[in-house]
């Protein structure tokens, strides 16, 4: 560089140095460690998931209400079913005989409040079990098939995804379902909640399947020999998984809120079936007198979206390779 | 002078001569600029401090250039965002000191260290592409260096940054200072960094692998205009590097790390001459700027070039390949078309190594994916063993599949992260139907062990391999079918050099064994020297040079060719050997 420094010879502290190479031993080029357990993407998400006390949280909650929901004889033994108005907080007149045990006590119409509230969870359950997987099947396969093969078959999904997706959610189910009145069970309302549900669901999974389709090993397994379908089922779709999943686990507590909007509204599920939506809805004209009968099917329902909700937090943390320290 | 006391080197000052000298800065020159003695950075992690450089000793002094040279993982970037306490959260100085202009900056206040940054200390980072901030216009992010540094605002601010643009050699600098990044190539952006970075006049200068990711052409040119604008002013540099070649053209002091130390260190072309430490002296052998020759196979050598041409059967052979894209034009019908490749014809001779050589955007590996039959020509034709590849279908495609193999130049992008090795290297045995579950394991086994990778390796994932052990299982896919001609497309260009040296020993002695022929994409002539038999040289689309890699190196054609030739760093460097 300037002439000045390269007259003479080294300048003090730049002589010559060595280490000594026995305390810098040379290592074979790029070896690798052969005494680490293997870890693909999944069991490092388990791992960081393990870990992360709202995801323990999180599942017991769910674990719990699913528990609830199958067996709810473990928690009550009366009949939601079974009434007497004269056991309604309304009742100003004589108190009726009172058997049994009702922590919870009665509604107006005087059913047993924890019975009906055990009995709601299966409703729930089954509508954002239920419209969660008819969601990720149907959005999954046209998301992916539109993001895979794009081009004019792209546009036709993408514009009737669109379309889908311009309908608000509560408002379509009201109006699908207030034509059709009359055949209500739960499947029904899980159908009308994915109708209008799996735009979201595409929309995710095609932009996944977008950004991973242009990836090196995609072209390398072409390259390999694997035919576009092939590719796109081994390497595209678990590749993209991840986005899908996390967006699935949150939209669950959302199709459990519209159900019991939409049985608030009595237009869900059939009168005879539990529901916290009826519940909340029955209990709302008697909120002075007796606010715990809104409470309990309310606390019910709240958390147990709350939990689907930091479920789906904790595992897109898991999987998202940017939270991740690896 | 205490200067020898403290000198945690202890060499011997020969033949120096101590007379009072100033810089530009008026700074002594006698007196070190700045200095780290014994310095120890750790990171914090779940096991604990990991150390990443330990006991690491440097000088610089003013208007010097220094290099740290060492492979990803040496810690040599560690040890220059040190210097100006850059280090990311986990990590911390747990040892030593360093010293600029014989104050201690270790440890400083906050307040001190952004005093010292970027007025007395800056910094040139390594990727241009992602440095500057998209939302706004260059020489606005030039005059902000300047105002952060109180040197000046307003309008003078923003007229400074235009000279400050033309002097890192930016044509156009007025109305190159209003557009954004996006509007800039790599090397454009570099210059803007080197602007930013020499903005407040720093009496040094951190160049942190500023042309790691341009063509070597643009690496040149930058590293030649930022040599003489710091000589210019007197700024000291150091440099950060993994490439030897170019840090012994570059630099007159050298310091080489590895894991974390300093194994040796010394005026730069004593050390190239006479390497002392195992280390140093594996990186000058293998760098491959220096070497001179092609690895030694049983391939052809020099004499019978003409001979094997006729008498060898081309394995693959293009013709009079050109590739059209459409380019999306403001609305419909306003497209254009643009020509990647442009009437490109050449031959492949069987067991031999054709490399194509050009910069990016020259449509080299446009050519590999014609050949693959990723791509449709858009006229002209590929022959595979004499037989044109275009109307294959079905059967016949999946046996040029197995034919015809891929090696990619990402290590991190062309394996599925999901897919276990095992799964990675059976997936085209499982394909292509060939063999049970059984002979399967045998066959991956029999493939990491010709890549010499250990079997257990056979249960791990992708995310747990280096790059170039990434790039060996991508190898080994590659074999798994026996192919005849593997296509390699950049496929070392990610790699250290030492990584890269021996890739490049692995595939040469596949080829010897196997018989194969290589198609050689890559941008780095020194590679090509190392590999290839046959040379083409591509510049926008067409082949403008073509011929045996002797004469391509000794004799030059074409004026594009000796520019890339000239162009490889430390080539002009006398070994003596």
């Amino acid at each position: 560089m300037s002439d000045l420094t390269k007259s003479g010879g080294p300048r003090p502290g730049q002589g010559h140095f060595l280490a000594d190479p026995d305390e810098t031993p040379l290592q074979a080029t790029d070896t690798l460690s052969a005494n680490s357990e293997p870890s693909s993407l999944w069991q490092d998400a388990w791992r960081s998931l393990r870990k992360n006390p709202i995801f323990l949280i999180s599942a017991l909650m769910i674990l719990f209400v699913l528990f609830v929901a199958f067996f709810p004889g473990v928690f009550t033994s009366e009949d939601p079913n079974y009434c007497v108005l004269s056991r309604s907080p309304l009742n100003k007149g004589t108190p009726p005989v009172i058997t049994g045990y009702h922590p919870w006590g009665f509604d107006i119409q005087g059913c047993d409040v924890l019975a009906r509230a055990v009995y709601g969870a299966k409703a729930s359950v089954t509508v954002g079990v239920g419209t969660t997987i008819l969601v990720v099947l149907v959005g999954g396969v046209v998301g992916a098939l539109a993001g895979f093969y794009g081009g004019w078959f792209d546009s036709i999904l993408s514009r009737i995804t669109d379309i889908f997706f311009a309908l608000p959610l509560i408002l379509g189910a009201i109006i699908v379902l207030q034509l059709y009145k009359g055949s209500e069970s739960v499947w029904r309302v899980v159908v009308v909640l994915a109708l209008f549900g799996w735009p979201q669901i595409a929309r995710i999974t095609r932009g996944a399947v977008i950004s991973v389709k242009g990836a090196d090993f995609i072209t390398a397994s072409t390259a390999l020999g694997a035919t576009r379908f092939k590719s796109l089922v081994r390497h595209v779709v678990p590749n993209s998984l991840a986005p899908v999943i996390v967006t699935a686990t949150v939209s669950l507590g959302i199709y459990i809120v519209s159900e019991a909007t939409l049985s608030f509204l009595g237009l869900g599920l059939p009168q005879n079936l539990q529901s916290w939506g009826a519940q909340i809805s029955s209990a709302q004209s008697a909120i002075r007198t007796a606010p715990m009968m809104l409470f309990y099917p309310s606390a019910a329902l709240a958390i147990t979206v709350l939990s689907f909700i930091l479920l789906g937090d904790a595992v897109r943390e898991a999987l998202d390779p940017k939270a991740r320290k690896r | 002078m205490t200067i020898f006391q403290t000198d945690p080197v202890g060499a011997e000052p020969t033949g120096f001569d101590p007379v009072e000298r100033r810089s530009n800065h008026g700074l002594d020159l006698n007196k070190p600029l700045l200095e780290i003695k014994n310095l120890d950075v750790s990171f914090v992690a779940n096991e604990g401090l990991v150390p990443a450089v330990r006991g690491a000793n440097l000088v610089i002094y003013p208007g010097q250039t220094v290099a740290i040279v060492g492979e990803s993982g040496s810690g040599k970037s560690t040890t220059a965002h040190a210097i100006i306490d850059l280090l990311p959260g986990s990590g911390k100085i747990t040892g030593g000191e360093i010293l600029f202009e014989g104050k201690k900056i270790s440890g400083a206040s906050k307040k001190e260290i952004i005093a010292l940054r970027g007025s007395s200390i800056g910094l040139v980072p390594q990727d241009p592409m992602t440095n500057l901030n998209p939302v706004w216009r260059i020489g606005f992010q030039v005059a902000e260096a300047l105002k952060a540094n109180g040197i000046s605002r307003g309008k003078m601010a923003s007229k400074r940054a235009v000279e400050l643009l033309a002097e890192a050699g930016l044509p156009d600098a007025e109305r190159r200072a209003r557009q954004f990044p996006h509007e800039f190539s790599g090397g454009m952006r570099q210059r803007a960094l080197i602007a930013i970075g020499l903005a407040a006049r720093p009496k040094l200068l951190i160049a942190d692998e500023p042309t790691s990711a341009l063509d070597v052409t643009v690496q040149q040119q930058i590293l030649s205009h930022l040599d003489e604008l710091t000589d210019q002013l007197g700024i000291a540099v150091l440099l950060i590097t993994h490439d030897l070649g170019l840090a012994a053209e570059r630099a007159e002091h050298l310091v080489v790390m590895y894991k974390g130390q300093v194994v040796e260190s010394g005026p730069a072309r004593e050390i190239l001459r006479n390497p002392q430490h195992p280390y140093t002296q594996r990186l000058v052998a293998s760098a491959p700027s220096l070497a001179s020759r092609r690895l030694q196979s049983a391939s052809t050598s020099k004499v019978d070039v003409a001979a094997k041409q006729e008498r060898v059967e081309n394995v693959i052979v293009a013709e009079n390949l050109t590739k059209v894209f459409k380019i999306r034009g403001a609305g419909p019908g306003r497209g254009s078309d643009f020509k990647a490749v442009d009437d490109v014809s050449f031959r492949l001779p069987r067991g031999t190594t054709t490399a194509i050589v050009g910069e990016s955007g020259s449509g080299k590996s446009t050519v590999a994916q014609m050949v693959l039959r990723l791509l449709e020509p858009t006229e002209g034709r590929v022959l595979y063993e004499g037989s044109d590849i275009a109307p294959l279908k079905g059967k016949a495609l999946m046996a040029l599949r197995r034919q015809v193999q891929p090696i990619f130049q990402n290590p991190y992008g062309s394996i599925d992260p999901l897919f276990s090795i095992y799964r990675t290297i059976e997936e085209p045995l499982r394909l292509h139907g060939i063999g049970d579950k059984a002979s399967r394991v045998r066959r991956v086994k029999e493939l990491l062990e010709k890549v010499s990778l250990p079997s257990s390796a056979m249960q791990r994932f992708p995310n747990e391999l280096s790059g170039g052990q990434r790039q060996r299982v991508a190898i080994a896919r590659a074999l798994a079918l026996e192919p005849e001609v593997i296509i390699c497309d950049e496929a070392v260009s990610a790699l250290d050099v030492l990584v890269q040296a021996q890739v490049l020993e692995l595939l040469n002695n596949l080829q010897t064994e196997l018989g194969l022929s290589y198609l050689f994409i890559t941008h780095d002539l020194a590679v090509v020297r190392q590999i290839a038999d046959y040379v083409l040289v591509m510049k926008d689309g067409r082949l403008v040079e073509q011929a045996s890699t002797d004469s391509v190196f000794d004799n030059p054609q074409q004026e594009y060719t000796r520019k890339l030739l000239d162009a490889i760093p430390g080539a002009h460097i006398e070994l003596g050997r």
